[in-house]
């Protein structure tokens, strides 16, 4: 189920402004990667190109090589929607389809592949809503409307609604930052039993978060404003955070500035 | 291979749906570009110095020349009228809903009956300024009764857009003024209306441009005649809309050939009403994209 | 709002009086005949079947249309051409109903021929003689006029669509289109819907490019590309001029009718965009 990651000399532009340069680093499969970094240093935009999802906003672009195994994702005739298929994102504000029901917002990706019979659709939309471990709260209103959930349950729903199309990776883009530290603990709790099936990346601007959940982390900065986002080190987080080699990040850990 | 590819049957449906979207964009665009180049390549036949400047008077339906000058004459007076009518009301209007009625149940009910006025059919207003103006008043046909009618049409456009513009129009903005001391009816006279100004002339502009067209409530308020009226108050005047309707209803080529001329004309100077309320628009706000 | 109605009723009533028929029944429109016989019947069928067609015509090309700008044309040009849209409905109606009349209805014989050959046994298609002036050519230039106002507002519902919903199709893995069919048209159903109620209210009150086209018969017949058709604004525009004064009365009766068919279509219009707004607040 989960896959490795392999990126080499990776760079990503909005138009003429160069966003995030020369990114290699490689992603360990059943486990959870954390990015780090100061606003704007690129580590957003980073985890969209890992889905070919940067090239959705107009004039981005993307040079560079990016594995998923031995498969070349920017390689030539690799259809970015097949890569989104396998690689699933979780976004940073709870993005449920107001007009669908829990119950078609989780089966919506599944449906795209043709038609399935009910029992089946059944079954994956219990298994992915326990996955997300919200099964319990909603298995009593599944048909009433996603958008009534609280913002928590909303994010779930939104994970519960990815693993349904059972992906090889999961990105998550700071999935915590609309949240409040109850709902928040809720999915991290939920980000270290999914690292048993899935290979996780996760965003995030909170150290404790990083420190709490993931497994390695890797620390972006850009050199100025205006200056491209690089990667400055990338380690196990435990030794990231005791003891990093680069003064910039523990500069950054330690509070000292960003 | 791990990604798998997309199903065929998937990316053909993509590919059809995007097909759709291209003809239909096309199937669009197509009447627009026959109508616009048959207005070019007939008008031009008879759009001279004659048809400007000499009426259809003495001149018999089989006869080539007769020009358009009393329906040109009639159009500008009767629109001209018309905005002199609904433009000041329909700005106050606007100044009331959004500076004064607010939320309350006047301000709403006046913003209902203006939504629904903007869907009445011209024909509807041309009717009940026959039936109030004519037949109620016992007055002539006349200009003036075809300018009623255009601002019942045009009122409530021009209320619309200047309350859209009003609105945009910052708190902040306002609040500085009060708490410099400035009285409200200040406030607005030199606040509010110069900043939203260039907005609310877009919004008149296309206004008037859209009821240059109109000849439905023409037909019924201001009648026909071949000959110049000056006198937009007393007796049946010409309007353009409604000299292409008359000559399109004949059978002769020379007649068409008129209406072709007579369309070209209102349609140049619709075209460039609205071109210019573009422009202004366009001059605001040059970073605001699509 | 209630003057119009206050005036068009007072100048009705008269004529009401004097028809020797029942006005909402009748299909005959002789009120200038002693003694008059009028009514709204066969006008108003070919109002609303005029309009019916110009909307199931206009509808998808609309949509197509709004989709085209909102979410397939390049961005740079997008702007340009939803002005180019726009445009479409800054001509004056005369000018469509010179354009339907002189041009319009002798290219429609070609087709309308093949259409009753080959699909003449559905009713709309069915019937002899076979003309360009006809029910079909009249809801053509109709569907051509009330195209940009259903495109300008559905293109707006639908640049509405918050931008995540979108994203969060595309990273479920869904192409273009279906991520169009999972986020933009649910999300702007409602606005699509009170578009077309609007494009259908001009669609009826619109007289002068019908006049123009509609052979102005009277009779209800189901065949749109045979001689037939007219409508209440396309009758009052040509009856007008040789309206005796229970004639008028009569057209003022039918513009009255007119008018209360396209207040309840609007009204139902903004009802439904209001419902929406009341529900996501």
């Amino acid at each position: 189920m989960a896959k490795q990651i392999q990126v080499s000399g990776l760079d990503a532009y909005y138009g003429a402004h160069k966003a995030i340069a020369d990114i290699s680093m490689t992603i360990e499969p059943r486990s959870v990667t954390a990015f780090i970094g100061p606003s704007g240093c690129g580590k957003s935009t980073f985890l969209r190109t890992l889905n070919r999802m940067h090239e959705v906003i107009p004039g981005a672009r993307v040079e560079g090589k990016v594995m998923l195994d031995s498969d070349d994702l920017y390689g030539p005739g690799v259809d970015p929607v097949s890569v989104r298929r396998t690689i699933g994102m979780v976004f940073q504000r709870p993005n449920p389809f107001p007009t669908m029901s829990i119950y078609e917002n989780v089966a919506a990706g599944l449906r795209l592949n043709g038609r399935i019979s009910k029992s089946k659709t059944d079954e994956v939309v219990e298994q992915s809503l326990r996955g997300a471990n919200l099964w319990n709260e909603v298995k009593d209103r599944l048909n009433k409307p996603g958008a009534g959930l609280s913002g928590g349950q909303q994010q779930r729903l939104c994970i519960a609604r990815c693993i349904a199309v059972k992906p090889q990776v999961l990105l998550m883009d700071e999935p915590c930052s609309a949240l409040d530290p109850i709902s928040t603990l809720a999915i991290e709790d939920l980000i270290t039993e999914l690292k048993d099936e899935f290979t996780i990346v996760i965003v995030t601007h909170n150290m404790q978060q990083a420190a709490r959940v993931s497994d390695r982390t890797a620390f972006f900065n850009l050199a100025a404003q205006g200056q491209p986002g690089r990667l400055v080190e990338m380690d196990e987080t435990s030794a990231m955070f005791t003891n990093p080699s680069e003064k910039a990040t523990e500069d950054y850990i330690t509070g000292r500035f960003g | 291979m791990s990604i798998q590819t997309l199903s065929t049957g998937r990316r053909a449906k993509d590919l059809t749906v995007r097909c759709l979207v291209y003809l239909a964009f096309a199937v669009a665009v197509i009447p627009l570009v026959s109508v616009i180049y048959l207005v070019i390549k007939n008008g031009m036949a008879r759009f001279d110095f004659d048809f400007l400047y000499r009426s259809m008077k003495n001149i018999g339906p089989r006869d080539a020349g007769g020009g358009a000058y009393h329906a040109i004459l009639g159009t500008l007076q009767q629109v001209g009228l018309a905005s002199l009518m609904s433009v000041p009301i329909g700005i106050l209007t606007a100044i009331y809903l959004v500076e004064y009625g607010g939320k309350g149940r006047l301000a709403n009910a006046i913003r209902f009956f203006v939504d629904v006025m903007t869907g009445i059919p011209s024909v509807v207003a041309g009717l009940f300024i026959l039936a109030f103006w004519v037949l109620f008043l016992d007055l002539n046909y006349s200009g003036f009764a075809g300018a009623l009618a255009l601002s019942v049409l045009m009122m409530p456009t021009v209320v619309r857009s200047a309350e859209e513009m009003l609105k945009l129009v910052p708190d902040d903005l306002r609040e500085a003024s009060y708490a410099l001391g400035v009285p409200k009816w200040r406030t607005i006279v030199k606040v509010v209306l110069p900043t939203a100004l260039t907005g609310i002339v877009t919004g008149v502009m296309l206004a008037v441009a859209r009821v240059t067209g109109e000849t439905a409530p023409l037909l019924l308020t201001v009648f026909f005649t071949d000959s110049i009226n000056a006198n937009p108050f007393t007796n049946a005047q010409m309007g353009l809309p409604l000299f292409v309707f008359d000559q399109a209803g004949r059978p002769n080529d020379t007649a068409i050939d008129r209406a072709w001329a007579g369309a070209l004309t209102l349609i140049l100077i619709v075209m460039l009403l609205n071109l210019v309320a573009r422009l202004i628009a366009y001059w605001r706000s040059p970073a605001r994209g699509r | 709002m209630a003057a119009i109605a206050v005036f068009l009723i007072a100048e009705a009533i008269p004529a009401l009086q004097a028809n020797n028929s029942s006005f909402l029944t009748e299909l005959l429109w002789t009120p200038n005949n002693t003694p008059p016989v009028f009514g709204i019947g066969a006008l108003a069928f070919g109002t609303i079947m005029s309009s019916a067609l110009a909307l199931a015509m206009a509808m998808p090309v609309a949509v197509g249309v709004a989709l085209f700008i909102s979410h397939y044309a390049p961005r740079k040009i997008a702007g340009a051409l939803g002005y180019v849209v726009d445009l479409l409905a800054a001509v004056p109606s005369v000018v469509y109903g010179l354009w339907g009349v002189i041009f319009l209805v002798p290219f429609m014989q070609g087709p309308s021929e093949f259409l009753n050959e080959y699909l003449g046994w559905f009713p709309l298609f069915s019937g002899d003689p076979v003309v360009g002036r006809s029910m079909l050519t009249a809801a053509i230039v109709l569907a051509i006029m009330i195209l940009p106002i259903i495109a300008a507002i559905s293109r707006e519902v639908f640049l509405q669509v918050p931008r995540m919903n979108e994203e969060a199709a595309l990273a479920l893995g869904a192409t273009r289109w279906e991520m169009i069919k999972m986020a933009v048209l649910p999300f702007g159903r409602p606005g699509v819907m009170s578009a077309a109620m609007l494009g259908l209210g001009r669609a009826m009150g619109e007289t002068i490019a019908v006049a123009l086209i509609f052979p102005a018969t009277f009779g209800i017949t189901f065949g749109i590309l045979g001689p037939n058709g007219n409508s209440i604004a396309a009758n009052i525009a040509l009856g007008f001029a040789e309206a005796g004064e229970v004639g008028r009365g009569a057209l003022i009766a039918s513009g009255l009718v007119l008018f209360i068919i396209t207040l309840v279509v609007n009204m139902a219009a903004r009802m439904i965009i209001a419902r929406r707004s009341g529900a996501s607040a």
